[in-house]
């Protein structure tokens, strides 16, 4: 398990970064946190011929909050997400689902812009990113764009990223304090991927009826994404009991994982129904 | 209790605190990979991807070519340096000449028979450098049908050793009484299948190895031995044609034993082989994806057993067949598994008749060995579900049916199954089994929590109580040595044949010596293992270092002390009679007082030995209080309770460590532990985020009772092994809880692991 032979830079700007990842040619990899390359490397999963070290570049470990919303740089930290108090308030459910990321030495390395960039379906950041209408700011040779989380994530391992492309930065758009949210996590071990978790929120109307609900999934589910039809059952209506069980139901029946050795696609589908259940039965409460 | 002539308990049975924590804690150990011998080479071993085929080329010309790297040595290289043919390392424990063929051979030449199987070893100047050389190796394999299961083997369709015509090597058979006449007349008996998955101990340190060859001295010195140096010395002599005398091997700090460190690897004789054949120090540390793939496996057994019942609960007999995946070839330990499924099914139970057989049959997937508990493991979730089952049936409370079995003091010797090939009898040694079960009923509060049974709580989850119990067998012969050599300081060097694998030896012994000879702890030096040593020794596996190598230090002290009173006697011009050694060994006649610093210039070195073919057995009960959520299938320990009476305690501080940290072992074989195959052979679990092993938070409510109430008659100091006993009953207890929270969705765990999808689909197809 010793890593394969590959050239290291570590560039102290953007630009010089992504100049080194599209002069190699899409051989190279960018490094942040490590938490997932590092791992594939000792595995020799992959034997990139250049690794692209971030950590000298200077404004992306960032946390800016404003009316607008909040603003997470690339190279932010979990441990980071944690320790802010801001967040507590400003984005609850940034922390709360952040909580069930790995353990105490990974969140200390890992970083925002790693794990959406690997995006592993089971992932706490790509979900929260998807649940949450979340913009992520892409520089590349050509300048710099911004894509939706929806749009970002293509299938496990898989994103529209390009070989000379970083990601710079995610927007979440402002959270209103009387907005009712759960997040709901189930690993066979605190810490580990999750085999399905929800993130889970809605508005209240002035009828007390559910509005504005958006219900996102990991780890039942090859990327993350939102549960359309759960959704559609919740808004609307007042969040009671049957109305949960509804949602769950539609869940259950929008989903159609895989299985793997840890757990069959039954039941991960019957978990994250279990799960949203267990969230809105939260965040109605 | 039975102690030796001038054995004064003292600091035995007292809680003294690890000696060798000091060091470990400081950062002062050595393990195998801090050492680094002038002109050291680093090993990495190529491995088969295939589980099964024929070897059509090796290319390692490339790979030779690379920068750094020394030599690489395939199958051939090797077999050309071995009389023409590859050394196959074959059973240390139990062997029989019939099995001796299904060894493994140090590395593949020909065939390959499981994914992880050596296919060449590459040297290089560091250890990158060589896995780099492994990538430019090309192997050519033709691939062959895979025996994917112990089903498959059964069929003999594909063989994995053609010329031996059957995949199953041996049938065990472990017998008693009647066991026909007993089932035709029994008024219940209940038939059931139960299977434990492929699991295994995983230690913090992965295995090492380090040869230095001295082509002058004609010397090889091996380091990273553990467990049983000598029976390492003895094969790696014989494979590398070289005497005894000309090969040591010596024992480096260890990070886990569990069974699985220290028996001889393909790589113990790769490693010497190619250092002897460069000349230089190599060196070979085992990565994880490796260790996790190639270190022995075990407990991968599944049974048809049957139960035979009076209508009052007495168990009148037991019989069934046990199938043990043995992977591809039988290992140094294999049989022990095997054997020990069988005889010790019964486990602490007076059961009249009994007939077991347990069939090893070979399939393409790592080899087994023994893992704590080996055997007794697998015994104990198979015959605690049982018995559970059956006092269901019977309508007996599962306390009083297990109470009506367990035998106590009257019944004392009580025979076991007899095993045969080669024939063994054993019988319980000492104890009145219905103390520990007692016990641990009151400690964790049995009754008073018996109304939660099956109940859910206000979360909805369902709250079962789980009862078994269990013997641990320890001491195995043949016997054990003890040197004792007083230096010219006056402290007294203790050389002992016992290997420290993490269990607390060198306290355990030191307590034992220092109330042998009268000498305080920190006069005493303590050297283990290593063959530099001693003549001959035998190591720890077996629950055995602390009666036999213990009783071999008493054995030694009386000897040292004989041999104070005869130099004494000398210098004092007295008989040895009138000498008195007293405290801290010093020897005197009336008023005439000599230190044992001046006696040692005499040059006082003495040898003892035990020699013990009879078995101890340490015996328990266990409890658990478990809520599992039938939505997740989620269990949640909340309570664990171990009672064991070890004969003596000689340090209940490391007694009771031992008994929490197997009973954490056991509890991540029970819920989370799983080496995985597909059905092509190829293995899913290579790494420690697939193979599940419990961490320190993970099971917090576990509290071990160790009792002293019945000593052993088989050895002086009335002690009996104490290292595995936490483990045994682990899954038989959990699983039984489960059962208990769930009887209401009448779901019957069958098989391990207890992982939530596991229950929560015995929640979804529920059967009686």
């Amino acid at each position: 398990m010793k890593l394969p032979p590959f050239e290291y830079a570590a560039p102290a700007t953007l630009d010089e970064a992504i100049a080194l990842l599209a002069a190699s040619g899409g051989t190279a990899k960018a490094l942040s946190g490590g938490q997932s390359l590092m791992p594939v490397l000792a595995f020799r999963l992959a034997s990139p011929s250049l690794l692209v070290d971030l950590r000298k570049i200077p404004g992306l470990d960032r946390i800016d909050i404003d009316a607008q919303g909040v603003k997470i740089g690339a190279r932010v930290r979990w441990r980071d997400i944690l320790d802010d108090a801001r967040l507590r308030t400003a984005f609850p459910l940034l922390p709360a689902a952040i909580s069930h990321t790995a353990h105490y030495q990974i969140r200390n390395r890992g970083t925002v812009g790693g794990s959406l960039a690997h995006a592993d379906p089971a992932a706490e950041m790509p979900g929260i990113a998807v649940a949450c209408d979340a913009q992520l700011v892409i520089a590349g040779s050509t300048g710099r764009r911004t894509v939706a989380a929806a749009d970002f994530f293509t299938g496990a391992l898989s994103t529209v990223l390009a070989d000379d492309e970083l990601i710079v930065e995610v927007r979440f758009p402002a959270w209103p304090t009387a907005r009712r949210w759960a997040f709901e996590e189930f690993a066979m071990r605190r810490g580990d991927f999750a085999l399905a978790g929800i993130a889970a929120w809605y508005d209240l109307d002035s009828g007390g009826r559910a509005t504005n609900t958006h219900i996102g999934v990991i780890g039942a589910c090859t990327r993350p994404q939102r549960l359309a039809k759960a959704e559609a059952a919740l808004n609307g209506k007042a969040v009671d009991a049957a109305a949960i069980l509804s949602a769950a139901k539609a869940a259950t029946e929008s989903l159609d994982p895989p299985g793997d050795l840890h757990a069959s696609a039954a039941y991960r589908r019957s978990l994250a129904g279990t799960l949203l259940e267990r969230a809105l039965q939260r965040a109605s409460s | 209790m039975g102690a030796e002539e001038g054995f004064v308990a003292s600091v035995v049975g007292t809680p003294v605190k690890r000696i060798e924590d000091q060091r470990l804690l400081r950062g002062k150990g050595e393990y195998v990979d801090d050492l680094h011998p002038e002109g050291l080479l680093h090993a990495a071993i190529l491995r088969s991807t295939v589980a099964h085929g024929r070897i059509v080329s090796i290319n390692v010309k490339a790979a030779l070519a690379m920068p750094g790297v020394r030599g690489v040595f395939t199958g051939e290289d090797i077999a050309r340096d071995s009389g023409g043919s590859v050394p196959i390392v074959s059973l240390r424990l139990a062997p029989l000449p019939e099995l001796e063929p299904f060894g493994q051979p140090v590395i593949a030449n020909g065939k390959v028979r499981c994914v992880g199987e050596p296919l060449a070893v590459v040297v290089a100047d560091t250890a990158g450098l060589a896995e780099d050389a492994l990538e430019a190796i090309e192997v050519e394999i033709e691939s062959l049908p895979v025996v994917p299961d112990r089903k498959a083997s059964a069929t003999n369709e594909i063989l994995l050793f053609e010329n031996l015509g059957r995949n199953s090597p041996i049938t065990y058979t472990a017998a008693k009484g009647d066991a026909a006449a007993a089932f035709a007349r029994a008024p219940y008996t209940r038939k059931e299948s139960f299977r434990v998955q492929r699991h295994s101990a995983v230690c913090m340190e992965p295995r090492g190895v380090l040869a230095v060859w001295d082509g002058a001295a004609t010397k090889m010195t091996v380091s990273g031995a553990a467990k049983v140096p000598f029976a390492g010395r003895r094969i790696l002599a014989r494979h590398m044609d070289l005497p005894e005398e000309c090969v040591d091997l010596i024992e480096s700090d260890v990070g886990g034993g569990f069974g699985v460190r220290g028996e001889f690897y393909c790589e113990d004789f790769l490693i010497p082989f190619v250092a002897r054949k460069l000349n230089r120090p190599v060196k070979w540390i085992e990565d994880r994806r490796e260790n996790l793939l190639t270190s022995n496996h075990s407990r991968e057994i599944d049974i048809d057993i049957e139960i035979a019942c009076e209508k009052d609960g007495t168990i009148v007999g037991l019989r069934g067949h046990a199938w043990v995946d043995a992977g591809a070839y039988l290992r140094t330990s294999a049989a022990i598994p095997p054997r020990n499924v069988a005889q010790f099914l019964s486990g602490p139970y007076k059961i009249a008749n009994i007939h077991v057989d347990s069939s090893v049959m070979l399939t393409n997937k790592n080899p087994i060995g023994t893992y704590r508990g080996p055997g007794r493991f697998e015994g104990d979730f198979f015959r605690e579900r049982l018995v559970d089952m059956a006092a269901k049936d019977l309508g007996i409370d599962r306390v009083e049916m297990r109470r009506r079995n367990l035998p106590t003091d009257a019944d004392m010797p009580y025979p076991l199954a007899t095993l045969n090939f080669p024939e063994k009898k054993e019988e319980l040694d000492s104890g009145d089994y219905n103390i520990t079960l007692d016990r641990c009923l009151a400690e964790i509060k049995w009754a008073e929590k018996a109304p939660l049974q099956g109940k859910p709580d206000a979360d909805g989850r369902y709250h079962g109580l789980g009862i078994g119990c269990f013997i641990e067998g320890g001491a195995a012969g043949p016997r054990e040595n003890a040197r004792m050599v007083v230096d010219p300081d006056g402290y007294v060097s203790v050389f002992v044949g016992s290997t420290s694998i993490g269990q607390g030896l060198v306290t355990v012994s030191v307590q034992i010596a220092s109330d042998a000879l009268g000498v305080s702890m920190d006069r005493i030096r303590f050297y283990h293992g290593s063959t530099t040593y001693l003549k001959e020794g035998f190591g720890s596996f077996h629950s055995r270092s602390v009666v036999m190598g213990g009783s071999a230090i008493l054995d030694a002290a009386k000897n040292l002390k004989a041999a104070i009173r005869k130099a004494a006697a000398a210098r004092l011009n007295c008989a040895e009679s009138d000498v008195t050694v007293g405290a801290g060994l010093a020897a005197s006649q009336g008023a005439r007082t000599i230190p044992l610093a001046d006696l040692a210039k005499d040059g006082l070195s003495v040898e003892g030995t035990f020699a013990n073919h009879h078995h101890t057995y340490a015996y328990g009960s266990a409890a658990a209080h478990v809520t599992v959520d039938p939505r997740t299938g989620r269990v949640e320990l909340l309570e664990y309770v171990t009672v064991e009476d070890v004969g003596r305690i000689i340090n209940p501080l490391t007694t009771n460590g031992q008994a929490v940290g197997a009973v954490v072992q056991g509890l991540g074989g029970t819920m989370m532990e799983h080496l995985q195959y597909d059905e092509h052979g190829q293995f899913l679990t290579g790494s420690l985020a697939d193979y599940l092993l419990p961490t320190a938070t993970d099971f917090p409510n576990i509290r071990a009772i160790v009792l002293e109430n019945s000593p052993s008659p088989n050895n002086p100091l009335g002690t009996k092994g104490a290292g595995e006993g936490g483990i045994v009953p682990v899954g038989g207890v959990i699983a039984n809880a489960v059962a208990n929270a769930l009887s209401s969705l009448k779901a019957e765990p069958r098989e391990l692991p207890l992982s939530p999808p596991k229950i929560w689909a015995l929640i979804q197809q529920p059967s009686a």
